[in-house]
């Protein structure tokens, strides 16, 4: 009866249509805006992903990575004391203002990095070399930085700009994952972000370790926080505790969770509605079948058939347009949108309920069905 | 066609195909019981014809609803091909009237989506049998009741004859050896109605088949081998062809 089924489902365009429409609206609206929410989230913790250290030294305090708690400088080689530690190497990190060469400040994102390892450079570089950042009043700066501080014509290398009245000098064009803020990420080395800062009395803003072979980077950072008592967290603990505090501390889960459950409703809606219209419009055909021989069981394989076929078409369609629009709307990093696999089977999941539920509201009718309705003319 | 005559509802034991004894039934419950059937008996002969007729409220499509295990009577018991219909579980008389009853309704109730061959191959599609298997069969069928050009045509397409003759396909195509049929003609003009009940006859009329037609259509009691009248829930009298009297 499979046949039979998809026919009666195709046959009725109009319902097939509003099925799928409500299905592919409700799959899109779902994995977009699933997908800029993780794209924020993938913003929010890049400090830590464009990083890419083991693990994460800081004070016990800190709630995410861009809530900057500086220690003292001995904290570098406190770390280093600790068994198991392989390097410990310092990384500073703030906000400072660069001023342009034509007189405008833009606000930016400063990481020293530690200058005889480089621990914590960027991994992909457009043009330069990050080892040139040893040479004097150097920098290199990521994309978003070539647009925000004057575009390709002003931002290249050789060019210069200042930090803080200090005069820097380009060496490298570099790619990083954009911040939440949506700061230009400018990287020199630690020493000379310690001189291009205002003075205070710590600048150390954490420090950046590896366990040794044999040991596990969630183990040593226990062990640090248990010898040192500083806060020590592997990359992804530290990327974790970023995204919770985002989603506890400002409105972006509830607003984005709010779009997906009305997508979700949506699609519920439509489809429960229209199944349920369908349903009832072949009411007299399904007492025929009921009648002629077929079980209540066979009637609710074909509403499943049925509803599963237009779910996953919907589906299809529905993640095509969101792909679409990410690559559209999302094109040069412009839009956070991350397109997780998690987040596919999340939506097919959610799919399957609708799918379910609103099948279930149909079987529900065929099974109080009387075949004797057949009879009645 | 010889017009009935006065007869017996009673077959002898041997030939019998349906055997309905003391069917009662009521709809509502309390002071707003309504009885419908109040102790029908009924025997239907293998290759017989027999129509049920009677004023509305009479209780023929109950009793046929009775006799087609889609309705359960309050009290009796109906025998088809020796099994009894009232011990059958829900889905033993689903499975029952999927292998031996074929049905014609009222309103056709043929699947708008679906081909003529495709709706007169739905109770193969139910059996199990391969698709194109099924088709083939139903196109055969189809053949012989003259839809031979109308195979692939969808039922808006088609004539009130056309769907009724689609219908009878349908229920004949799984071979059943009982056909019930609700008022066959009560859709169509008085023409198409004569010559379908006489196409209907002419496949029913088989020596392992009997048929059961409900209708009030006056103009078709000369098909029936025998015609039981109902009236208030009651088989009032039968009538028996004459020629089956000589």
């Amino acid at each position: 009866m499979n046949f039979v089924a998809l026919k009666m489902l195709f046959g009725d365009r109009a319902k097939y249509m509003m099925l799928l429409a409500g299905l592919t609206f409700s799959t899109m609206l779902i994995v977009q805006q699933g997908s800029i929410f993780w794209g924020l989230m993938t913003w929010s913790q890049s400090g830590i992903t464009n990083v890419n250290a083991p693990i994460w030294v800081t004070d016990p305090n800190i709630n995410q990575v861009e809530e900057i708690k500086p220690l003292a400088d001995t904290a570098v080689n406190v770390v280093r004391s600790v068994p198991g530690v392989e390097w410990a190497v310092p990384l500073y990190k703030g906000v400072q203002r660069a001023r342009l060469r034509d007189g405008n400040y833009e606000q930016i994102a400063l990481v020293g990095l530690d200058s005889s390892t480089l621990i914590g450079r960027p991994h992909t570089i457009i043009e330069g070399r990050v080892e040139d950042l040893r040479a004097p009043d150097t920098v290199a700066v990521d994309q978003t930085g070539v647009k925000r501080l004057g575009g390709a014509e002003k931002i290249h290398l050789g060019a210069t700009f200042e930090i803080n009245d200090h005069r820097v000098r380009i060496v490298a064009i570099v790619y990083a994952q954009k911040s939440f803020q949506n700061f230009p990420f400018v990287y020199t080395t630690y020493e000379r972000a310690l001189g291009l800062t205002p003075p205070e009395r710590r600048k150390l803003s954490y420090v950046l370790a590896s366990p040794q072979e044999g040991v596990s980077p969630e183990e040593l950072a226990q062990r640090i926080h248990a010898q040192t008592g500083f806060g020590a967290y592997t990359g992804e603990q530290f990327g974790w505790k970023t995204i919770w505090w985002m989603l506890e501390n400002t409105g972006i889960g509830v607003n984005f969770g709010t779009t997906v459950l009305l997508g979700f409703i949506v699609g519920m809606a439509i489809a429960g509605q229209t199944f349920y219209l369908f349903t009832i419009e072949n009411l007299r055909q399904f007492g025929a079948l009921k009648a002629i021989g077929a079980s209540t069981a066979m009637l609710a394989r074909m509403i499943l058939l049925q509803s599963f076929t237009v779910g996953v078409i919907g589906y299809g369609v529905g993640i095509g347009l969101a792909t679409v629009f990410g690559l559209t709307a999302g094109s040069g990093g412009a839009l956070p949108f991350k397109q997780t696999w998690p987040l596919l089977v999340g939506v097919g999941g959610a799919l399957f309920m609708i799918c379910s539920l609103s099948s279930a509201i149909s079987i529900r009718k065929l099974a109080k069905l009387e075949p004797a309705v057949v009879f009645r003319g | 066609m010889t017009p009935p005559h006065v007869g017996s509802t009673h077959q002898e034991p041997a030939s019998w195909l349906v055997r309905a004894r003391g069917i009662t039934k009521a709809f509502g419950e309390g002071d707003t019981k309504i009885p419908v059937l109040k102790g029908v008996d009924i025997d239907v002969a293998s290759g017989e014809v027999l129509l049920l007729v009677g004023p509305s409220g009479s209780g023929k499509t109950t009793l046929l609803s009775v006799i087609a295990g889609i309705l359960e009577s309050d009290e009796g018991d109906v025998q088809i091909l020796g099994e009894s219909i009232q011990e059958l579980s829900a889905s033993g008389k689903t499975n029952f009237r999927r292998d031996h009853l074929g049905f014609i309704f009222q309103q056709f109730n043929l699947l708008p989506t679906l081909t003529a061959a495709e709706n007169a191959a739905v109770p193969l599609f139910i059996q199990g049998v391969p698709k194109l298997e099924a088709i083939a069969r139903a196109e055969e069928v189809l053949r012989t009741m003259g839809m031979g050009e109308r195979l692939k045509s969808l039922p808006t397409k088609l004539s009130g004859g056309e769907q009724q003759r689609v219908a009878i396909a349908r229920a004949l195509v799984g071979e059943p050896q009982l056909l019930l049929c609700d008022e066959p003609t009560a859709s169509l003009d008085g023409e198409t109605g004569h010559r379908v009940v006489e196409q209907l006859c002419a496949v029913g009329k088989h020596p392992d088949r009997a048929v059961i037609i409900v209708t009030h259509d006056s103009r078709i009691f000369e098909f029936g081998d025998r015609i039981v009248h109902m009236e208030d829930g009651r088989v009032d009298q039968i009538q028996q062809r004459e020629a089956d009297l000589l």
